[in-house]
């Protein structure tokens, strides 16, 4: 390190703490390490040019562990003002431990619907503890040119879906699908939440399977697994042993034709792809059925608690929770769409034709994340490994449904 | 009349920070956790619960088969270092220790080396090695005509916890073979030419005469051995997940104790049962470490040169 390097660094240690004996310093805890130049080269200075005298810090970690060490932060009382809240169960008990701060009463909160709000709600929805950020939807990005190559139409219907599957990989030119078992969750969540909906046909089922009406092992909850036994014959040599990295990378390198994706792939996917994509929603057993979308409320932002700053930080909040906001947002950062009631304008082809699907399909998230997954065995960890049995073949459909819902039924009062 | 001999300030004095910082790191944690395992929430409040944790971990089928499994996994990743990792150890250290050997300090580094690496270097690499996508091992059993060997080898229930533990075994072996090289070494010439006077030479010198001069090392290899695989976590951790897939089949007593302290993706950290696991955990290294002090360690036979 240089001499003036150190002083420089030494100047603006002083210089930055002169400033916060003025200025109000909020510090927001995130888990998207991902997004720290979004947040520091374009949210953070709108929002500073627009409120002088607050200054705002984005300090993530790493995703696997946010949650620890947020909890840990929040007992020690050495957590930041702002805290980005993960949907249901883990902000809910953050709440109940008086760590996250009621919001109910902000102005903002009337800009989002009650599906928005609901991932951050008490169960009775009588206090919202957290500001919506964004969602994320579910689907199949696919290599444009693979399809043209091999004149293969984008699939709407399943039987479509497994005939491009069968041509891709009859060709040999491509793997048809770039998937893999060896982190499990995406067979949870980009196979199992991703095309299931269309079989429970979203909300309905989820709700039913919540109050008791339906069982995991009803027809509707079995046949994605049905669907899923077959995925196994159109993924990659070894996808036993393939991680989640290796899937995306796969795919941007132009050798797998059909990636079972989530929206926040989109950013990434833009900068690394040297093809055109294109994207589908899960395809539905017969043309004209109504289709099902996971949609999944995953991002808001709420308040510690015992923050010094609550002035401050409601003002920040009272601005997240407006247009303004969720337009910087939502095209800062496209795959993140914004849950706000005021549409928004991207720019992104990718993220309009997944966001498009909300006009023509009906939303619904994933089905393990309320309520069922608070008891222990936790019905979305066995849902991963259910998932990734399945896909490899280890495990029959109607076997892995049993387990989850004798795992559910265990501890779960409605489902006994 | 004798002085009463003055008390002896000084012991004290080196002892206190060696015990006090033992005390504080080590002793009152191990203590903590051992509470910690006799409560539980009640709604908002930790209560006393007796042993009804541990009643839970062994008699909830949910628990107990996640325990057995791992405790089973447990076994095997040790009987693999303990018959692959030692004896090659021993064999290596018989090698370097032998006078003809050239290069035997380059060796001796190179053996050694992956021991200082971090789990995280090791468990990544091998994963890159061994990946079916981009990895060398397809490639390099392809060169010599043994594609059809390959399998993805940490995907498949069957062969990963095998490969995570001769992985683990090629990370270590250098630990055994420093300790057995040293205890080689420290074998006077004099009994060895005895032997050699007798008529002894080779391999039969080796196993009549220095083997039974090593086995108190080994006695000790083995147990850090078992000490250190019982409380195994991160290669497993760093290689597989939390999750220790597939379908739990690489599921260590280390990340059992992990899922259920810290909690795992929405599944939330519960510290009392975290604590009952790591109980049963210490519970099985501390048989296992008198085992082999009382029923080991006080038979091996000891040789004073």
């Amino acid at each position: 390190m240089t001499k003036t390097f150190r002083f420089a660094l030494l100047a603006s240690t002083l210089l930055g703490g002169a400033a916060s004996a003025q200025d109000v310093t909020l510090t927001i805890e995130s888990w998207r390490n991902d997004d720290l130049t979004i947040w520091q080269d374009t949210i953070i200075p709108a929002f500073e040019a627009a409120n002088p005298g607050i200054k705002v810090v984005f300090a993530p970690t790493a995703p696997a562990e946010y949650n620890a060490a947020l909890n840990s932060k929040l007992a020690a009382g050495s957590a930041g003002d702002l805290i980005t809240c993960r949907p249901f169960d883990a902000s809910l008990e953050l709440y109940n431990q008086g760590h996250l701060a009621d919001l109910t009463g902000l102005a903002a909160m009337a800009n989002f619907s009650p599906v928005a709000k609901s991932a951050w709600q008490t169960d009775d929805g009588a206090a919202t503890f957290c500001v919506p950020m964004a969602s994320v939807i579910h689907g199949f990005i696919y290599n444009k040119d693979a399809f043209d190559a091999l004149g293969i139409a984008v699939p709407t219907t399943r039987d479509e879906f497994f005939a491009a599957l069968d041509k891709i990989k009859a060709d040999g030119t491509y793997i048809p699908m770039a998937m893999g078992t060896n982190d499990q969750w995406e067979a949870a969540t980009m196979g199992y939440n991703n095309i299931g909906p269309n079989y429970w046909k979203g909300e309905e089922g989820r709700l039913a399977l919540i109050k008791g009406e339906q069982k995991l092992t009803d027809a509707p909850w079995v046949a994605p697994f049905e669907e899923l036994a077959r995925w196994k014959d159109y993924l990659g040599d070894g996808f036993e042993a393939q991680t989640y990295p290796d899937s995306q990378n796969l795919f941007t390198l132009g050798r797998a034709a059909i990636y079972p994706a989530g929206s926040w792939e989109i950013a990434g996917f833009n900068a690394q792809a040297g093809f055109a994509m294109g994207a589908f929603p899960p395809p539905v057993a017969a043309a004209g059925d109504t289709c099902y979308i996971s949609d999944h409320t995953d991002i808001a932002i709420g308040m510690n608690a015992k923050s010094p700053n609550a002035e401050a930080a409601k003002t920040f909040l009272e601005w997240v929770g407006s247009a303004e906001f969720a337009a910087m947002y939502a095209n800062a950062l496209p795959g993140f769409f914004s849950l706000n009631s005021t549409p928004v304008e991207m720019q992104d082809p990718l993220a309009q034709e997944f966001v498009s699907w909300r006009g023509k399909c009906q939303s619904t998230i994933r089905s393990t994340y309320q309520i069922l997954s608070r008891g222990t065995p936790n019905l979305e960890n066995e849902t991963w490994n259910a998932s990734a049995n399945v896909i490899r073949g280890s495990e029959a459909p109607a076997d892995a449904a049993k387990r989850l819902q004798d795992g559910l039924a265990s501890w779960y009062e409605p489902q006994k | 009349m004798a002085r009463r001999k003055p008390f002896r300030w000084h012991i004290g004095v080196f002892l206190a920070p060696a015990v006090l910082v033992y005390t504080a790191i080590m002793i009152i944690p191990l203590f903590g956790t051992l509470n910690l395992s006799l409560f539980n929430l009640e709604g908002q409040n930790r209560i006393f619960v007796g042993l009804a944790n541990f009643a839970t971990l062994f008699g909830d089928p949910r628990w107990s088969d996640a325990f057995w499994n791992a405790l089973g996994n447990n076994c095997w990743f040790f009987i693999i270092h303990m018959i692959v990792q030692n004896p090659i150890g021993i064999l290596l250290a018989a090698l370097l220790s032998s006078p003809r050997l050239r290069m035997a300090a380059f060796y001796r580094t190179a053996i050694f080396i992956p021991t200082i690496l971090s789990f995280v270097i090791v468990g990544f690499v091998w994963k890159l090695i061994l990946s079916p996508i981009w990895g060398i091992a397809p490639g390099m059993l392809d060169a010599v005509g043994l594609k059809f060997l390959f399998a993805p080898w940490l995907g498949k229930e069957e062969y990963a916890l095998t490969t995570l533990a001769l992985i683990s075994v090629w990370q270590f072996v250098g630990i055994p073979m420093m300790l057995i090289y040293a205890a080689l070494l420290s074998i006077p010439d004099d009994v060895i030419e005895a032997a050699e006077m007798d008529g002894l030479t080779g391999w039969a010198q080796f196993w009549k005469i220095k083997l039974p001069l090593i086995l108190p090392s080994i006695g000790i290899i083995s147990i850090l051995t078992f000490v250190g695989n019982f409380n195994a976590f991160d290669l497993i951790y760093v290689a597989q997940g939390a999750l220790a897939g597939p379908d739990f089949s690489t599921d260590i007593l280390g990340t059992f104790l992990y899922r259920t302290f810290f909690g795992f993706q929405l599944q939330l950290g519960d510290p009392y049962m975290g604590s009952a696991i790591a109980t049963a955990m210490f519970g099985i290294i501390l048989v296992g470490v008198c085992i082999y002090l009382f029923g080991i360690q006080t038979r091996l036979r000891r040789y004073q040169f």
